[in-house]
């Protein structure tokens, strides 16, 4: 017989062993709706998830779309480690691109290595500001900052339409919804030739680095932490709990803001009215796979960016269709959640004796 | 000994002849880009119809959807250019610049980009269809069809494309009817059915008893048809998704074209175009008419399209006035292709200004 026992304090190990327990479920779920899809499951899994990354052009591909991803999650992990909900990094992300394809046009055909570290420090600094809409609504007007930074979303990517439609069109683009290419001096370097991964994956770790010593060895950190277990108990404990809510917003807009920067810097050249894919949506997954841990993080983002690479490939060599990569996202999300019950109880053999 | 090497350099020169003859005139693959879901019943559904086509003309195909027009487009290309696909249809405005990219670092594999205008390099083609002819079909419907004089128009982008066909529309409406007054909601999307409902009701709440529309999702008929309104289908036969308020449709046709350049790739004899093709070369196909629509419309409606196929029509023939009353296309004249590819202002009889 087994029994259902509730753990008297949820296991670290099992905290740590979840996430890769989520992922082996996805391929299996993936695999066996391959096979109701009609395909051979382990061809279409390889096709999935090896063959994308086996070539030093496909690894490269792979961390180009892990780096925004990754990024987004370390900022994010700041929030959600305080339990602050901020579900707007899309948002974020979109506003920083707009600020900082905004500076990177107004250097247009110019040329100077004073242009890249403006063009990046407008990004995070528009990041910071969108984020601090709903920090300060959350702070001094107590709303709900799920609802605010979500909303916000949408607004930005209307301004963003409003801008490439309008004002900051191409002159010589034919009205289209875009607006000119960024001088070099404006663009990210590339670190290979023929490579599209970009100097953007050092931002990303620089943040990983960062937010590890500000988890584990700062009071900051600290009082991230306490405040994530027990807001009443940071109280107590004589937190200054606003001042906390902002930072943590603003760290987190700054990494989705620099993460806006990449694309639009790096493999994009210009605006348009599709900087980023949902990165902001997708990178909740990756903080929550990660375990809001730094170097979790980092194997959530490779993880995660495979779904959307492995999509492709499935399709263009197999006719999988390309939102089953999507698909794999959901279960791995589903999974994580669901084996979090693992967490809390454990299963107990009772010997049938007698 | 001689003979056995006789033998089999003649032998592997033979298998050598068959595997080359057979690579130029068999092996040749085609590939296409989509921006949306190939079941959306517009403009992506319309594209994997005429990949279709190719299929069925004996070549193989491959297709990837939901193709976003961010960074992930450049990285979908040259895959398809590196795994043995010779032509690539790029079929989204957006896939412009990493078309162009992709394409100087596969100078043998040719590109055709739907809808855009940089040819960059040699392997580069450009294709678009006159859909304003269509318009000019559809606007003589509306002309004659309305009641209230006043007709709805949901439209996309502020681009030459939609403006174009706006006018063309308009232009067309009045020439039957010169009471009319065309009435644009912007939706600033190409597909979203939430929108473009809302887009709709907003209009037929302001009277249009008549709805056109420039975006690519059924929902705007099927709002028509609960409202009691009448509307035309965009790029697909749209009769199914509302039998009511469905007159006709203006449907997208690329089969010919995506079948004619694959043969030419087949054949060595492709060559760079900008093709912008209408009603005469099949591009721009009119539905059935309703049978609603009395009969000596119908065949008005039939003699139009004929004489616009032909080149006997013109959708922009002078005198043509803009909104302030300024001379456009004088008397006699056509507008001619330049200045219809750049259009960024109304004709006379379109309410409201461009957004900016």
């Amino acid at each position: 017989m087994i029994k259902i026992v509730k753990r008297d304090q949820p296991s670290r190990a099992i905290f740590f062993l979840t996430p890769i327990l989520a992922i082996f479920l996805t391929l299996v779920a993936g695999g066996l709706i391959f096979y109701i899809l009609g395909f051979k499951p382990f061809e279409a899994l390889k096709f999935f998830f090896i063959v994308p990354i086996a070539d030093k052009y496909g690894f490269s591909e792979l961390l180009l779309k892990a780096t925004p991803l990754c990024l987004i999650a370390i900022g994010l992990s700041f929030c959600f480690k305080s339990n602050n909900w901020n579900i707007g990094a899309e948002g974020q992300l979109t506003f920083g691109a707009i600020v900082s394809g905004g500076v990177a046009l107004l250097f247009y055909e110019q040329e100077g290595f004073y242009i890249l570290p403006i063009v990046i420090l407008a990004g995070a600094i528009g990041g910071m500001l969108y984020a601090s809409i709903p920090a300060i609504l959350k702070t001094y007007f107590n709303t709900n900052e799920i609802l605010v930074s979500l909303m916000l979303v949408y607004v930005s990517k209307l301004i963003l339409d409003y801008l490439v439609v309008g004002p900051w069109s191409n002159p010589e683009g034919f009205n289209f919804p875009e607006t000119r290419q960024f001088s070099d001096s404006a663009r990210l370097p590339l670190l290979f030739e023929g490579l599209r991964i970009h100097a953007g994956i050092f931002l990303a770790l620089a943040a990983v680095v960062i937010s590890w010593f500000v988890f584990y060895k700062t009071y900051l950190g600290f009082q991230m932490k306490v405040s994530g277990f027990s807001l009443k108990t940071a109280k107590y404990a004589g937190y200054k709990g606003k001042k906390m809510i902002i930072l943590v917003f603003l760290i987190s807009g700054a990494c989705a803001g620099l993460a806006g920067v990449g694309e639009i810097t790096g493999p994009i050249g210009q605006l348009h009215r599709e900087v980023s894919p949902d990165y902001g949506f997708t990178a909740i997954i990756v903080a929550f796979l990660g375990r809001l841990h730094p170097v979790g993080i980092i194997f959530a983002s490779l993880v995660v960016a495979i779904t959307y690479l492995g999509a492709e490939t499935a399709q263009i060599f197999m006719q999988i269709p390309k939102y089953t990569g999507q698909v794999f996202q959901g279960m791995i999300l589903f999974f994580l959640l669901a084996s979090d019950y693992l967490l809390f109880f454990k299963f107990k053999f009772i010997g049938s004796k007698k | 000994m001689h003979k056995f090497f006789i033998r089999s350099f003649v032998s592997s020169l033979v298998l050598l002849f068959t595997f080359t003859v057979a690579a130029i005139a068999k092996d040749v693959k085609a590939a296409f880009v989509y921006i949306g879901p190939t079941g959306d019943h517009g403009w992506t559904y319309q594209h994997d119809v005429g990949r279709k086509a190719v299929e069925a003309a004996g070549f193989k195909t491959t297709y990837v959807e939901g193709v976003p027009e961010s960074a992930d487009a450049e990285r979908v290309l040259r895959q398809l250019a590196n795994s043995g696909h010779d032509v690539i249809f790029t079929t989204s405005f957006g896939y412009m610049n990493p078309t162009n990219k992709v394409a100087k670092e596969f100078p043998n594999v040719k590109f055709e980009h739907a809808t855009g205008y940089k040819r960059e390099h040699p392997n580069v083609s450009t294709y678009a269809a006159r859909f304003y002819e269509g318009r000019t079909i559809l606007g003589t419907i509306a002309g004659t069809m309305t009641k209230s004089n006043v007709i709805g128009y949901v439209a996309s982008f502020p681009i030459p494309e939609v403006i174009r066909g706006i006018n063309s529309f308009t232009l067309a409406a009045q020439k039957v009817n010169p009471n009319i007054k065309t009435k644009i909601v912007w939706a600033f999307t190409w597909y979203d059915p939430g929108k473009e409902a809302e887009a709709a009701k907003a209009l037929i709440d302001q009277g249009a008893d008549v709805i056109a529309q420039h975006t690519d999702s059924t929902a705007i008929v099927q709002m028509a048809e609960k409202a009691g309104v009448y509307a035309f289908g965009q790029a697909s036969d749209m009769d199914k998704f509302a039998p009511k308020a469905v007159l006709t449709s203006v449907e997208n046709n690329w089969g010919p074209y995506y079948v004619d350049r694959v043969k030419a790739v087949a054949n060595g004899t492709w060559n760079q175009k900008d093709t912008w093709h209408g009603i005469g070369d099949g591009m721009v196909v009119i539905s059935d008419l309703d049978s609603q629509m009395p009969a000596d419309l119908r065949s008005k409606v039939k003699k139009l399209q004929a004489d616009l196929a032909s080149g006997k029509v013109h959708s922009f023939t002078g005198p043509i006035y803009d909104q302030k009353g300024n001379l456009m296309v004088a008397e006699g004249k056509t507008a001619d292709d330049g200045m219809l590819a750049g259009m960024m202002t109304y004709v006379k009889g379109v309410e409201g200004d461009i957004p900016k």
